[in-house]
């Protein structure tokens, strides 16, 4: 007998791209985010043959998550098969053997840049967010030593007042993206760039979401059935985008996020954000038999 | 009102104000800052209602003890007390970060000298007041826009700008500003480290005529550090004279700019009046 008879066979790298320990590092990491929900949590982020900025925090948390029974579905503003989506999607197979799916009801690890499947997610799902500036306190206190401490005092009132002042001088609140929402009462975060019509799909919802950001190197997580409440007014309610009357010029649904595609000779048309949702109602529609999830909006309605 | 001339005077009691419980007591503070003696022993008592005043020279430690009062600071040595509705007597150096925080921003009103140190400069006027009241827990818009614009107008601040940032205003806006966030939650103690240094006569006039309004209307506990005797002397009930961080004389205003008793004291008036 000789020893290469008791190892492994070379391999270029690691099963999931990332060493044992890399992955045993954020494995620890996403179980503390886990146990302190919208805690921020430091991390190693490790190298990925990706440029930072591009969703290397959310990778590297499914390539952790990832194993040969998973499918993954990997979206880029809502869309499947954007360059960006379909590269990761492509390279977490490859190095995990992993399934490739479109189909948000079939994938058991969505990650996603700015966009929550409009399908409602399921327990067994874990949802990966791309995060680009983990940090609600940013543009409030540039000093991240100090912004630190305020979240470990609970000290908000600066990201109250910021609002305040959205409504004072615009006359409603401005926050477009990245709303700033309380996690189980305690910590705000920034739930990534996902707009406002996203963020009510994490309350209390049933899937886990992690919150990864590679370039600044923390994560945070919500965990299935927490309370995401977003900062509002008592007298001035959350308002998600109006974009419940919209329709979808080429599937022909109504009542989800849409994207504006500005015309030549002006105005503008809309498809739906959720290009797989599209997908499915114009197959649907042509008489196949596809089959899609009930949604977080029915009818432009938020149901929870 | 007429006074019955031929009538004995009773015994003396104590002034008024003192006959009632002390809202502040600072006992045996002591700071070190490495060599420098910032504090020695120092006894504060602060009576409801009254203004007392805190002179000495630059270095005598004022300013050091009014960072304490305002929970900015921890002293090496010493007890500080505060007599609140709702909370039992215990040593405020002892409590926990937050509840410091919390403890603050309900019951002390602090204004500084440098308006930077009290005011947020890139957001509006009526925010900065609002600030105090969304820490307090407040959230709704109409009562954060009516009760920042009460606390404004209560300072006297021209309701019509309350909306600009405080980098765009003077000097005497400025302060304020401050005075209106310090008082928009009613705290039982204003604090006013040096609050009208750096501005011109006629509106440190301005403001101490505001300050003496509040403390009528509102009967607002204040503690006012100055080095500036006339200031001290107008708005001061009893006066505390600070050197090399020690207390070296206090007594009532009329009393210590009478007769001083301490040669450091008598120096302070006479190189004064």
């Amino acid at each position: 007998m000789s020893l290469a008879t008791l190892t492994r066979p070379w391999a270029a790298t690691s099963y999931g791209f990332l060493d044992a320990s890399a992955k045993r590092e954020l494995r620890r990491k996403m179980l503390k985010a886990i146990a302190v929900p919208g805690c921020q949590m430091p991390y190693a982020s490790r190298e990925v043959p990706m440029a930072r900025g591009w969703g290397t925090g959310g990778l590297q948390v499914t390539l952790t998550l990832v194993n040969p029974r998973s499918t993954i579905k990997v979206i880029d503003q809502g869309a499947d098969d954007g360059v960006n989506a379909a590269s990761i999607r492509r390279f977490i197979s490859r190095v995990s053997g992993a399934t490739e799916t479109w189909d948000t009801l079939a994938a058991s690890i969505v990650q996603s840049r700015h966009r929550i499947p409009e399908e409602t997610l399921r327990e067994d799902q874990v949802l990966v967010l791309q995060v680009p500036n983990p940090e609600p306190l940013r543009g409030v206190e540039p000093n991240m030593s100090i912004a630190r401490q305020m979240h470990a005092d609970a000290d908000y009132g600066r990201l109250w007042l910021t609002l305040y002042e959205q409504i004072v001088r615009k006359g409603r609140i401005m926050q477009g993206a990245a709303y700033p929402s309380l996690v189980n009462g305690r910590h705000v975060m920034t739930p990534s760039p996902i707009p406002r019509w996203d963020v009510p799909k994490l309350n209390m919802a049933k899937h886990l979401t992690f919150l990864s950001a590679g370039r600044e190197k923390r994560l945070h997580a919500v965990p299935p059935y927490t309370r995401v409440e977003p900062l509002v007014f008592s007298d001035r309610p959350y308002r998600v985008e109006d974009h419940a009357e919209l329709v979808c010029r080429r599937s022909g649904i109504a009542g989800y996020f849409m994207n504006e595609i500005p015309q030549d000779q002006g105005g503008s048309v809309f498809e739906v954000s959720d290009s797989n949702l599209g997908i499915k109602a114009i197959r649907q529609a042509g008489g196949e038999s596809v089959e899609i999830g009930a949604t977080w909006y029915e009818d432009g309605e938020y149901s929870a | 009102m007429s006074m019955d001339m031929t009538m004995v005077p009773a015994a003396l009691l104590p002034p008024q104000l003192m006959q009632t419980p002390a809202l502040l007591t600072m006992t045996g503070l002591t700071r070190h800052y490495g060599e420098v003696r910032a504090l020695l022993d120092v006894d504060v008592t602060v009576y409801p209602g009254e203004v007392l005043g805190i002179v000495g020279e630059s270095g005598s430690g004022k300013s050091t003890l009014l960072r304490m009062m305002n929970l900015e600071d921890t002293p090496d040595r010493g007890e500080y007390r505060l007599r609140l509705p709702g909370r039992e007597d215990g040593n405020l150096f002892a409590l926990g970060r937050y509840e410091r925080r919390m403890l603050c921003a309900h019951h002390i009103g602090i204004v500084y000298q440098n308006p930077h140190l009290g005011l947020l400069m890139r957001h509006s006027s009526s925010g900065n007041v609002a600030e105090r009241l969304l820490i307090a827990g407040e959230r709704s818009f109409e009562v954060l826009r009516s009760k920042a614009r009460d606390a404004l107008d209560a300072s006297e601040f021209p309701l019509s700008r309350m909306d600009a940032r405080p980098a765009e205003l003077s000097g005497g806006m400025q302060q304020r500003v401050q005075l209106a966030k310090a008082i928009a939650l009613e705290p039982a103690l204003l604090l006013l480290d040096e609050p009208t240094t750096g501005l011109d006569v006629s509106v440190q006039a301005l403001v101490l005529d505001t300050l003496k309004r509040l403390q009528r209307d509102r009967n607002i506990t204040m503690v006012l550090v100055s080095h500036d005797l006339g200031v001290i002397r107008t708005m001061a009930d009893r006066v505390l004279v600070m050197r090399h961080g020690a207390v070296v004389e206090q007594g009532l205003a009329d009393q210590v700019f009478q007769d001083p008793q301490h040669p450091y004291t008598q120096q302070l008036v006479h190189a004064k009046v």
